[in-house]
């Protein structure tokens, strides 16, 4: 009896770290702690982010606010210099993933994990065609059949509503939305469980902006991927998030659900970002 | 009896004109090549009589390897009588006293830039490839840390997206020669510039193959009997040149791999490549008594492992699709 008791305690401890509860189910990513050194300064300085299946999870902060940092981190490409985090993914239960080997990092990244960054030159090879960045994901897990290839690609191409008499077309020769698109294409290619988005939408401009969170959200409501996503436009956040964390400095200021973060705003760093916007 | 009477006479120079500190370091490393089929071993690549990026790699193997009772043949694209191969030729039984031939059959070293002979090598041959680039992986990635941890991963995603580019654009593969080959299942490798057409004799070959760049300071080997395919797609097969339709001006012979001399008139006549094997045919011809090998490929172009090299392409492209 009293070890229940000590037990629920124990569970107790930091009631107030979790968002509100909008799914019963248990989260999908769980880091806790998340911490990381430039030198003297702490880019990331004990992030804790929890993210159901399903959802969109914001993140917003000024430049240099740590929020692209933690991506990458999520991202696994970055060594931590402390942290924890899971993935509810079978096999990979109670793995801190970052103490995985390079090989079993890339694995993890390759099928589990997709990326679309801000600038189309981190994700794709700007000289191979639309198709072949795409295949190169499918490549990695081993499959050889042109065929298949080529219908695979097509096909994640189509669902990021990418034009398809371009699909053999270099990436150096496509609009900044249709970058995008192939980064998107190539990020679900392989049916992550979680989509990171930097930034996918700063540059472009309004209109195509506005298609591109279209695809976005559809996607999201059609394979029910979970995205963490990061902007400092409140906009997007506004029109994609389910909940919201605000960075500053490296560290959470403020998080809940979208609509409350944004309509009242608690932290006076907050209130001042939400009164900011022109 | 005085120390000078025990001693060797001053040569000036070691037997086989390497140290025996250099061939002790080229024979280990070549040991661990043969150990690990695929893989590159670097080693302290040394001064030679000849530049860089002229064969010093092959040669310094095949001096580490040659001795006194050794035949030696050295092919440069096919030819035994270029300038270069003879230079390389009368270098080696110079410093070592190995004899020196043009048949293939007869030697027991051959040294060849970007040929192997047309005629079957057997377990008493080694074949020593000159190597100018040995990271296949270059081209995709130009970090020679970051390729060699692509290695240790076995990640070559980034070789087969050249190729799907290659069938994206051009409806086939266009590599001509180098082409990538994956080695006993875990390494990549290029196997030096020889033509597609050669590419298929190293694959459960009963000769040892050993390449070797002198420039770039690695060397890399083939054991007898290993598998060695080429990077292709399930539904899309590699194939070696097509010569079907050309025959040799000289021997009449098909079916080998044959080089295209360029007439005054537009036209073009061929000619082996192996002029070895061309000379031994052109023997026997005249009734000379001569026995000429059986060729890794027969007469009607067939490949002497049945089954290798999977039927043509015909008919519509995969790029249609």
């Amino acid at each position: 009896m009293t070890d229940t008791l000590s037990h629920d305690t124990t569970a107790n401890v930091h009631p107030t770290l979790d968002a509100p509860i909008i799914n019963r189910v248990p989260p999908l990513v769980v880091a806790r702690n998340l911490t990381k050194y430039y030198g003297s300064i702490k880019a990331v300085d004990g992030v804790d982010v929890v993210a159901y299946p399903g959802e969109i999870l914001g993140i917003v902060g000024e430049s240099g606010s740590g929020k692209s940092t933690v991506l990458r981190l999520l991202n696994l490409e970055e060594a931590t210099n402390g942290g924890v985090y899971n993935l509810q993914i079978s096999g990979l239960t109670n793995t801190n993933l970052f103490e995985l080997d390079r090989f079993d990092k890339r694995d993890v990244r390759v099928h589990h994990i997709g990326i679309v960054y801000q600038n189309p030159h981190l994700g794709l090879r700007m000289r191979y065609s639309a198709s072949g960045n795409v295949a190169e994901r499918l490549l990695i897990t081993g499959e050889r059949t042109f065929r298949t290839l080529r219908s695979k690609s097509n096909d994640s191409l189509l669902a990021s509503e990418f034009p398809l008499d371009r699909v053999d077309d270099p990436p150096s020769v496509l609009s900044g939305g249709m970058q995008q698109r192939v980064q998107l294409a190539k990020a679900i290619a392989l049916q992550p469980e979680l989509l990171l988005l930097d930034e996918p939408t700063t540059g472009l401009d309004v209109s195509i902006q506005a298609t591109v969170l279209d695809t976005l959200k559809r996607i999201q409501r059609l394979r029910t991927i979970t995205m963490i996503l990061v902007s400092h436009d409140l906009g997007v956040i506004r029109t994609l998030a389910d909940r919201v964390m605000v960075m500053r400095n490296g560290r959470v200021v403020e998080q809940g659900l979208t609509d409350q973060i944004l309509e009242d705003p608690q932290d006076p760093y907050t209130q001042q970002l939400v009164h900011a916007k022109l | 009896m005085s120390l000078t009477d025990l001693a060797q006479p001053n040569q000036g120079y070691s037997y086989a004109f390497l140290d025996a500190f250099a061939k002790r370091e080229l024979r280990r490393r070549i040991l661990k090549g043969i150990a690990i089929p695929g893989y590159q071993v670097p080693y302290a690549s040394r001064e030679l009589p000849i530049a860089r990026g002229w064969g010093t790699g092959g040669l310094q193997v095949t001096l580490s390897l040659v001795g006194p009772d050794d035949t030696v043949k050295v092919i440069d694209q096919g030819a035994d009588d270029s300038v270069n191969a003879a230079n390389l030729r009368r270098f080696i039984t110079r410093m070592s006293g190995a004899e020196t031939t043009t048949d293939a059959n007869a030697a027991t070293i051959i040294q060849s830039r970007h040929r192997i002979p047309e005629e079957i090598l057997g377990e008493h041959h080694a074949l020593v490839l000159q190597v100018p680039n040995p990271e296949p992986l270059r081209r995709v990635e130009p970090d020679m840390a970051k390729a060699r941890i692509l290695h240790a991963d076995a990640d070559y995603g980034q070789m087969w997206l050249v190729l799907y580019e290659q069938l994206v654009r051009f409806g086939r593969y266009i590599q001509g020669a180098a082409y990538p080959v994956m080695v006993h299942e875990r390494f990549v490798m290029a196997p030096s510039p020889i033509p597609r057409w050669d590419t298929p004799a190293l694959h459960q070959s009963a000769h040892l193959t050993l390449l070797s760049a002198g420039r770039e300071k690695r060397l890399y080997a083939v054991p007898p009997y290993t598998n060695v395919y080429p990077l292709e797609f399930t539904d899309v097969p590699f194939e070696v040149e097509d010569q079907r339709e050309w025959a040799c001006r000289t021997t009449g012979a098909r079916n080998k791999f044959l080089n295209e001399l360029p007439m005054d008139d537009g036209s073009s006549q061929f000619e082996l490549s192996d002029t070895g094997y061309m000379e031994k045919l052109v023997n026997q011809q005249r009734g000379e008594p001569i026995t000429v090998g059986t060729t890794y490929y027969d007469d009607e172009g067939n490949f002497y492992h049945d089954g290798y090299l999977k039927p043509r392409y015909n008919g519509e492209r995969p790029s249609d699709a």
